[in-house]
């Protein structure tokens, strides 16, 4: 038996350590451990609740979108604030931002190289490959000419001497199966996706002012108000001079029609790139569809609200699918979340479970002093809580949202997933393991950026007709609010379910509570020693060469662990 | 490789098409921004083509990631380009194909293949309680890490606001012992680039800088390039005209909202932050906070979450019965004040010559003291001062032409030298000093000198309860 260590585990979120016990060629037992702490939950104690989410953003730099919008509706909640519809309609607009350039940076920043073989695609012959991108899909819209560029861009990188981001890759490993052709036309891709992820996240900076960490979100709403449709007269005692000088408000007309030709191509990108080139890995990889199945339960919180009622309807629903089984949705309330911290490193509580609306974060770091080679031997070892759902150890991502969305019946997802799942000509149950996290996450980019185009006619159909509300403001002032308050919000980041939880006392943050998707994948043991879904998932695994064991890194990336989420 | 093979950025354009004019332009607009004379351009294209790549090695803190997502915004050079063809980033965790062990031996076999030849950029804080404890990367503390990288690296680049300060994790509440990137650069030549996240265009300068001259670009005594660092948003802003005739945004949404009014009275920082936002905005110009509505955070300054905070809690005025005291012109005496600090940090005989002047400055303008309480210059006192080489100057001017063909083109100004914290607690007794005293410029005279068209008086003091 033999001990393997992955430490960096690059390509993920944050500070990811894997440990595996191998047996027999085969992952006998794993260990998951986020090496870096900060503790923003504790930062933000004592601080106003309208500021709060500008500090929760900042627990992640790719999903903090998420995390923003989880701080804000907590608040809102505790507060009872009521955003107006087009404040909704704008943070679905960001939301779905974040979720479709997510995915697409998952896919090919994230996981590719443990699919695509960089060192076999500059022998690739540029035609073959065009032939092999047509074959992916009629729209493909790559030509010779680019192919033969970026075949000619990782040559010249790699003959340098200065192979970049490419050196030391496991280049030439036997598990790489695809064709030179296929690996050059998908890292053309993947070039293309890093500029056209630059292009789309463009929305959250026309909304937002920037991005990463848009800066318009509020507790009632958005910041980004509309042009102002009543009379520009000079009114008396106000100089002629600055009202000549009005500077443009913050969603113009120009700045939708903008937002609209990236809608739409995120569309053009995700449907006729992204998807089929995941389906392509996919189906070259179908005798991967037993592996890294986990325990089978899916959880999703769900996002994405349609309307303004209390208990809006979800365009990506709420619930749980256990055992693997799809035919029965179980309701999911915030109440179910616990967590443990017996094997992380905090302050032991009382009892094993602590649901995160009463608990605390005390961190007491008990491992090994730096340097040591392994974490064998300590109880306690990641930075990470261990939440589970009704002491249920859960899968949370694009692949538990399709699942849930599956159960919950009809709509666009479950539909579109089936069919591109029928497509990889995988066995029917390949969509719960490594085949599904392939496929999953680029279909609901598909179904999100299509989505996206109703809500801009939405909002522009409200602006037309005189709706310019972007923000409830009856709030804002700290005097209206009661001495004592509590509030949470459930919702999803790309990666997964988020949770905050928060308690207000004497208008300031008394407690606050983070459940992120990077906490519930990459979760270690719980109080009863049962492991977190992705150590769960890596058991089994083969690793044909322990030298190099990307079987490993396909698993883990396939769930897109985010530990700066995870431990925050 | 034949003849054909790409040359760089340059030979990466023209094969997709696109003209040398175009990447002339893009050349040109690199100059604009790290305020370059525009004959300086020629020698930027040169210098983004040359072969070999100089290598990088980015290493992550403790910190969000959000400023290597940063770096994948940059447009000008486009993320591909920079990453494969301007530099050789060999080391950055959220992009590379190697994974542990693996990944750590590249690391190494840049550092053994181009000693003192590669640049280090960190983004995120140094955890320094415990050891080192609360942040390891391979079984090592991050700090031990940095510090090695750090150790031969032919410059450090800090980016974003934990790099800077220790930013969020230094924050009140925070227990990992954060501290900026400065505590690991060791000496080596060093810049910081704050920002939450970090602008991709002045990260995407600052790169383009050391290929043209091979060092860094000019910076103030915090480490930061004054090309980027050098002017208050409050003077570049886009609403600043409001703020002059007293049009302000009273509530999230209402009509000054939508007419894009002033954003001061909800509690932007703009008065006390030194950023180039304004100026180049983000995502390629597509837009920046308060463009987009909403109050600026100052996340640029030292300790801003706690300095600055909370985020919507109006500046305090400057001193409402004197109403034509901006906070520009009280930035602009400090400014001019800090200047003369910096003349004084030399020699000792500087420092007391300067106290004899000012103490005759006192015994001459004594009335004009009582009119200007200490205190009220103390509260709008920026947390550092800030020693711009032309304090006045807008960013998106270009020095003039006739500047002296230096390497340096900016000016010269006492660049930082050595670690960040080296230089930390030199100014705060100094500016104590010049709160004290009174201004140089007596206020009175200015008064009388140049009264306002159309005074507005600034807002009654009015904390949030």
């Amino acid at each position: 038996m033999t001990r393997l260590v992955i430490d960096p585990v690059t390509r993920v979120g944050g500070q990811l350590r894997l440990e595996v016990e191998l047996e027999a060629g085969a992952v006998r037992d794993a260990w998951l451990s986020g090496t870096m702490y900060r503790g923003v939950e504790r930062i933000l104690l004592g601080r106003d609740p309208r500021e709060a989410w500008l500090l929760a953003q900042r627990i992640c730099g790719t999903c903090g979108t998420a995390h923003a919008l989880a701080s804000v509706r907590a608040v809102e909640a505790a507060l009872g604030v009521r955003v107006p519809p087009n404040a909704r309609l704008l943070r679905n607009l960001v939301a779905g931002t974040q979720l479709v350039a997510n995915h697409a940076a998952a896919f090919f920043g994230r996981q590719l190289v443990d699919w695509v073989d960089a060192g076999a695609a500059v022998q690739a012959d540029a035609a073959a490959a065009a032939e092999f991108a047509r074959s992916l899909g009629a729209e493909q819209p790559i030509d010779i000419g680019e192919l033969e560029i970026a075949r000619r861009r990782i040559e010249a990188t790699a003959a340098s001497g200065r192979s970049g981001p490419f050196a030391g890759g496991p280049w030439g490993h036997p598990a790489y199966r695809l064709s030179p052709e296929a690996d050059l036309v998908l890292l053309a891709h993947a070039f293309e996706a890093i500029d056209w992820r630059r292009r789309v996240t463009g929305i959250q900076a026309l909304i937002g002012g920037k991005t990463p960490h848009p800066q318009s979100f509020l507790v009632g709403g958005m910041a980004t108000a509309p042009p102002w449709a009543g009379p520009s007269k000079v009114a008396p005692g106000q100089h002629l001079w600055g009202t000549g000088r009005q500077v443009p408000s913050a969603l113009t007309a120009e700045r939708l029609d903008a937002m609209r030709t990236l809608v739409d191509d995120a569309v053009t990108f995700c449907e006729d790139v992204f998807l089929p080139d995941t389906i392509a890995v996919a189906s070259a990889h179908a005798d991967w569809a037993g592996f890294g199945r986990g325990r089978g339960h899916f959880l999703a919180f769900g996002d994405l609200p349609e309307d303004d009622a209390d208990r809006p309807a979800l365009l990506l629903p709420r619930g749980r699918v256990m055992d693997r089984d799809v035919g029965r949705l179980v309701e999911v309330d915030q109440s179910g979340v616990a967590e443990s911290v017996g094997h992380a490193w905090y302050e032991p509580t009382a009892e094993a479970l602590q649901r995160p609306a009463e608990s605390g974060t005390t961190p007491r770091y008990d491992g090994p002093r730096p340097p040591f080679e392994t974490l064998e031997g300590f109880e306690r070892y990641s930075w990470v809580k261990a939440p589970r759902y009704e002491d249920d150890p859960v899968e949370v991502g694009p692949l538990a949202r399709s699942l849930v969305a599956t159960a919950a019946g009809g709509g666009d997802l479950p539909l579109r997933l089936s069919r591109a799942m029928a497509l990889t000509g995988a066995p029917s149950d390949a969509a719960f393991g490594m085949l599904g996290r392939l496929v999953a996450p680029a279909v609901e980019a598909v179904v999100v950026a299509r989505r996206m185009r109703a809500w801009l006619d939405e909002l522009e159909a409200n602006l037309a007709d005189g709706d310019l509300a972007v923000a409830d403001v009856s709030r804002w002032d700290p005097a209206s609010w009661p001495a004592t308050a509590e509030g949470w919000s459930i919702g999803e980041s790309g990666r997964g379910a988020v949770g905050h939880w928060l308690a207000i006392r004497d208008r300031r943050i008394d407690r606050y509570s983070v459940v992120d998707a990077g906490t519930w994948n990459a979760s270690p043991r719980d109080n009863r020693g049962r492991r977190g879904a992705l150590e769960e998932a890596l058991v089994g695994t083969p690793v044909v060469d322990a030298t190099r064991p990307i079987e490993l890194l396909r698993v883990v990336h396939g769930f897109d662990p985010c530990l700066t989420c995870g431990v925050h | 490789m034949t003849a054909a093979t790409i040359q760089g950025e340059l030979g990466a354009l023209l094969e997709r098409g696109l003209s040398r004019r175009a990447f002339l332009a893009f050349c040109g607009a690199m100059t604009t921004l790290l305020a370059l004379p525009p004959r300086y351009a020629p020698r930027v294209a040169a210098a983004v083509t040359a072969s070999p790549r100089i290598p990088l090695i980015w290493l992550r803190g403790a910190g969000c990631g959000g400023d290597g997502e940063a770096l994948l915004r940059t447009a000008e050079p486009d993320a591909v380009s920079l990453l494969l063809e301007s530099l050789s980033v060999d080391y950055l965790e959220i992009l590379m194909a190697a994974s542990g062990t693996a990944a750590a031996d590249v690391r190494s076999a840049t550092m053994a293949a181009a000693p003192n030849g590669y640049l280090a950029v960190i983004e995120g804080a140094v955890a320094g309680a415990d050891d080192g404890a609360w942040h390891t990367v391979g079984g090592r503390a991050f700090r031990d890490v940095a510090r090695e990288v750090c150790a031969g690296a032919l410059g450090v680049i800090a980016v974003g606001s934990c790099a800077f300060d220790g930013g969020l994790a230094a924050a009140t509440g925070g227990t990992i012992g954060a501290s900026g990137a400065g505590v690991v650069a060791g000496g080596r030549p060093f810049i910081s680039l704050p920002g939450c996240p970090v602008n991709a265009a002045n990260l995407a300068a600052t790169f383009v800088h050391f290929l043209t001259f091979n060092e860094l670009p000019p910076a103030d005594l915090r480490g930061r390039p004054l090309f980027a660092y050098g002017s208050l948003i409050h003077n570049q802003c886009e609403r600043r005209a409001h703020f002059e005739f007293g049009e302000f945004v009273e509530a999230w949404g209402d009509e000054g909202a939508q007419k894009g009014w002033c954003l001061y009275k909800m509690g932007c920082k703009g008065p006390e932050a030194y950023a180039n936002c304004p100026a180049v905005r983000y995502d390629d110009g597509a837009s920046w906070p308060i463009g987009s509505g909403q109050v600026c955070i100052a996340c640029t300054m030292p300790g801003f979450w706690d300095s600055m905070g909370p985020a919507f809690r109006r500046l305090p005025p400057l001193a409402s019965f004197v109403p034509w005291l901006t906070a520009d012109f009280a930035g602009q005496v400090l400014v001019g004040g800090t200047a003369g600090l910096a003349a004084a940090h030399g020699t000792a005989s500087v420092a007391r010559a300067a106290l004899r002047r000012r103490r005759a400055a006192r015994a001459r303008v004594a009335p004009a003291a009582d009119a200007v309480p200490e205190p009220v210059v103390a509260v709008e006192a920026p947390a550092e001062p800030i020693t711009p080489a032309e304090p006045n100057a807008p960013p998106d001017v270009a020095p003039a032409a006739d500047m002296p063909a230096a390497d340096m083109p900016a000016a010269d100004v006492p660049a930082a030298e050595g670690p960040a914290e080296d230089a930390e607690d030199e100014p705060e007794p100094g500016l104590e000093a010049e709160a004290a005293n009174p201004p140089e410029v007596p206020p009175e005279p200015k008064l009388e000198a140049a009264p306002r068209p159309k005074p507005v008086r600034p807002p009654a003091a009015e904390d949030d309860p």
